[in-house]
């Protein structure tokens, strides 16, 4: 088991490298000057070549890419152009925000999508099972900022019964306020997993279900609640994978449905980072979220092997 | 807000003209301000934290600004000249310990014609410039304001410290900022300037960049006022029985043309035919009534328009017989690449817009072939001009611009060679006769005559035809059923403390 944990974590060292390399060489590659976004026009070139000093613009390309990386590695994540605060203070909120809806979208998706699939499983080609298989592609079919448009046209502006956008108030707790302004874009997020989760559990369930050792539980007469369990638990491995991917989609936030709740998290920061060239916060933002998604993927690896022992043989 | 975050809120806001609106005006005072009173005519310069200001009649580089007395900052300090200087240093000195590399970067545009100042007393400045600048009111003037060097103090002279808990002298003191989410403003009980004393508690600024989003907080009743309303939304936003409010400001939607020779437009008739082809009633209609049909840089009632003898109009038959005597017809268009945005700031609605016109400039002889770029790209070639390898091929870019200020507006569109602003005069246009015009303006300090020489000056760029004039934008804003008071001022800035809520 050490030494699957060890491989797992050496593949990771060079997926970081790769993708600090990618997002830092695309962002410079893309037209337009990083500084043009803050510069100002009339300023003098003294005044001009001072600012591109202060934040390295004036060094070649790869020595910007070398000090950006070991700033990284010391916990440096940069500043920010265009507010000119620290990158990290910038990200942490957005971070926070998007966690926090991206629990609640996990939590409707994992529900939804497990309770559906699980249904649409045990239901094969009936009516209950088509109606859901229809639902799931329709849900990841449709683009879901236009879904959420059409939640806040129906939710906030006709029935008035929850905010049309942003986030609640800040308060010293948590609290019903915060949930409120939460259920749409929460909703909205959660679309997508819980068409997903809804047909790959639904899959997963129908092919487990075909094995000799679910035949043979239900020989030895088994109740169904118990051979219920069995399928779950053999069906949890490739479950757990997808979730393991949509989480970790839900966490790197959606910049369509971020913005059009404006809902202040990571994704509505890349959008405005993308927006004004704001390289250091693209950089630092795109680098967490990558990370956090190569570490996610790194713990379902990890306990992928749990549920199904055989794949500690690999 | 259509920001996607809360301008910077020090002193020096980003975020441009809407930073400036919604923060610095609000936060914050300047030694001149904006007579915003008013919705009918264009807004004029009216004193601000100066209640006067005189330059020496023999020395015309040395202002001279007389502050107004008994003005406390929000933290109960005086506000006095030592203030202003203790500003200044902030945005030019970088060895002051005040020195703050954001301010002075939003502030450089103000300050750059600026050479040296002193506090003559308490209330008394002395601004000297590099050169005679008749200008400087719109710059150091109005934008640039005052931050409490004794909250700088106490808050450990700390910056990031001083955002969250800013003092000013200005109708609103901020009492809540919470980065991309809010600004939670509350009426300042102590402003010295009682006729603009807020009428409302507590304002929240709330940025929402996504049109559709800023309509739905508006009719959801989740906000009171929403800015840059998209046309399709107006006719709901009425039907809701709110008030959709507009007004011509200096803006304007122009394509800015190459003067380069290689470029077709090098030829004043094919500018000329260009301004003719345009329907500009029609694309008005078009845009739900949201623009006005613009004749030069400025509106015609706008002091600065003066008298110029070519009409910026519709008119496609003189718009042929120029193409025609020109070379070009047709059945042999003249050909042009227009290099636009998807949207941006003041871009209104590029795409349609640029259609519409294609369609119109095909009917005549021109052939208008688009590129489109993304916002910050169509800067960077804009800053560039037509002469950088970025702007190779293309003859014109489409990029709304603010005629706020004279120089912005129009001296920096005529100064080419040594003398160019970067930035500013895209394509190059050079003319002894403008720079002449243009200097002219500078050089007068006495604002009536400087609006005159302005207008001789528009006049003369305008009968050059040296754009593409098409709109300008109406700039329309929804307001929810009970808002009262507001006055949409001719201007980028607006006045907010009139705004009364009666439910």
């Amino acid at each position: 088991m050490l030494w699957y944990v060890l491989r797992r974590l050496v593949y990771i060292l060079p997926i970081l490298f790769g993708v600090s390399l990618v997002c830092f060489s695309l962002l410079h590659l893309a037209p337009g000057d990083p500084m043009t976004a803050v510069m100002p026009e009339f300023g003098s070139e003294e005044l001009i070549e001072q600012i591109k000093r202060s934040y390295g613009f004036d060094q070649p390309l790869p020595v910007q890419y070398f000090r950006w990386l070991l700033a990284v590695l010391s916990g440096d994540l940069g500043t920010s152009i265009v507010q000119d605060r620290p990158v990290w203070n910038e990200l942490a909120p957005a971070l926070v925000n998007t966690f926090q809806l991206a629990v609640f979208g996990v939590a409707i998706s994992l529900v939804a999508g497990i309770g559906l699939g699980l249904l649409a499983g045990y239901t094969r080609r009936l009516v209950a099972d088509r109606a859901i298989t229809t639902t799931a592609i329709v849900g990841v079919s449709v683009p879901h900022y236009w879904v959420g448009l059409v939640l806040i046209a129906i939710f906030a502006v006709s029935l008035g019964w929850l905010p049309a956008m942003g986030k609640a108030p800040p308060s010293d707790a948590f609290g019903f306020d915060d949930v409120r302004y939460m259920i749409l874009p929460a909703i909205t997020l959660a679309l997508i997993p819980t068409g997903i989760i809804a047909r790959s559990v639904r899959a997963t369930v129908i092919d487990v279900r075909k094995h000799e050792f679910v035949q043979t539980l239900h020989a030895n007469g088994l109740p169904q609640r118990r051979i219920f369990l069995h399928v779950v638990k053999n069906a949890s491995p490739t479950v757990l994978a997808i979730i393991g991917i949509q989480l970790g989609h839900l966490v790197g936030g959606s910049i369509l449905v971020e913005t059009v709740f404006a809902w202040p998290g990571t994704g509505y920061l890349l959008n405005n980072a993308i927006a004004t060239r704001d390289l250091p916060l693209l950089q630092g933002t795109i680098l967490v979220l990558a990370t956090f998604f190569v570490l996610l993927n790194f713990l379902v690896d990890l306990a992928q092997p749990f549920l199904d022992p055989r794949m500690k043989r690999h | 807000m259509t920001l996607s975050d809360i301008p910077v809120t020090t002193g020096q806001a980003s975020g441009g003209a809407e930073g400036g609106r919604f923060l610095n005006r609000s936060v914050y005072n300047a030694m001149v301000d904006w007579d915003l009173s008013r919705a009918d005519r264009p807004s004029s310069l009216i004193p601000g934290l100066a209640e006067s200001w005189s330059v020496d009649s023999k020395d015309r580089n040395l202002w001279t600004f007389r502050l107004r007395r008994g003005v406390k900052f929000h933290d109960g300090s005086p506000f006095t000249a030592h203030d202003v200087v203790w500003n200044f240093d902030k945005l030019t000195k970088t060895d002051s310990p005040q020195y703050d590399r954001l301010q002075a970067r939003n502030a450089a545009n103000w300050m750059v014609s600026v050479d040296s100042y002193r506090a003559v007393d308490d209330y008394t400045v002395e601004v000297r410039t590099k050169k005679p600048n008749g200008t400087l009111l719109y710059e150091v003037g109005v934008n640039v304001f005052y931050s409490s060097p004794r909250q700088w103090e106490t808050l450990g002279r700390d910056w990031q410290k001083f955002a969250s808990e800013p003092s000013g002298t200005g109708p609103y003191e901020l009492v809540r900022l919470v980065p991309r989410n809010r600004a939670e403003l509350v009426r300042n009980p102590d402003y010295w300037n009682k006729d603009m004393m807020p009428k409302h508690d507590r304002m929240v600024l709330r940025p929402m960049p996504d049109a559709n989003t800023r309509v739905s907080a508006l009719l959801s009743g989740q906000v009171d006022l929403v800015e840059a309303l998209p046309p399709d939304a107006v006719p709901r936003v009425k039907a809701a029985g709110m008030r959709v409010s507009t007004n011509v400001y200096p803006h304007i939607w122009p394509y800015m043309v190459s003067h380069l020779p290689s470029s077709p437009f090098s030829d004043i008739r094919i500018r000329k035919a260009a301004n003719l082809a345009i329907d500009r009633e029609n694309l008005a209609k078009f845009l739900g009534g949201l623009a006005t049909p613009a004749q030069g840089f400025v509106t015609p009632n706008h002091p600065w328009f003066g008298k110029p003898s070519f009409k910026v109009g519709y008119d496609p038959d003189a718009a042929r017989k120029l193409l025609g005597e020109a070379g070009f017809g047709k059945n042999n268009p003249v050909k042009i690449k227009v290099t636009m945005s998807a949207a941006g700031s003041g871009q209104m609605q590029p795409l349609p817009m640029n259609e519409f016109i294609q369609e119109n400039f095909r009917d005549v002889g021109i052939d208008m072939s688009l590129e489109t770029v993304d916002w910050e790209a169509l800067r960077s070639r804009r800053l560039a001009g037509v002469e950088a390898d970025l702007n190779k091929g293309v003859d014109a870019i489409n990029y709304a611009y603010s005629i706020q200020y004279p120089v912005f507006g129009l001296i920096g569109q005529t100064y080419h060679g040594q003398n160019r602003v970067k930035g500013y005069n895209w394509g190059h246009f050079a003319d002894a006769k403008a720079d002449q015009l243009a200097r002219a303006c500078l050089d007068e300090f006495d604002a009536d005559e400087q609006d005159r020489r302005l207008g001789e000056l528009h006049s003369y760029l305008v009968d050059q035809a040296v754009w593409i004039w098409v709109v300008h934008d109406m700039n329309p804003r929804g307001l929810a059923s009970h808002v009262k008071g507001f006055v949409q001022a001719q201007n980028w800035f607006q006045d907010f403390t009139r705004i009364r809520i009666e439910k």
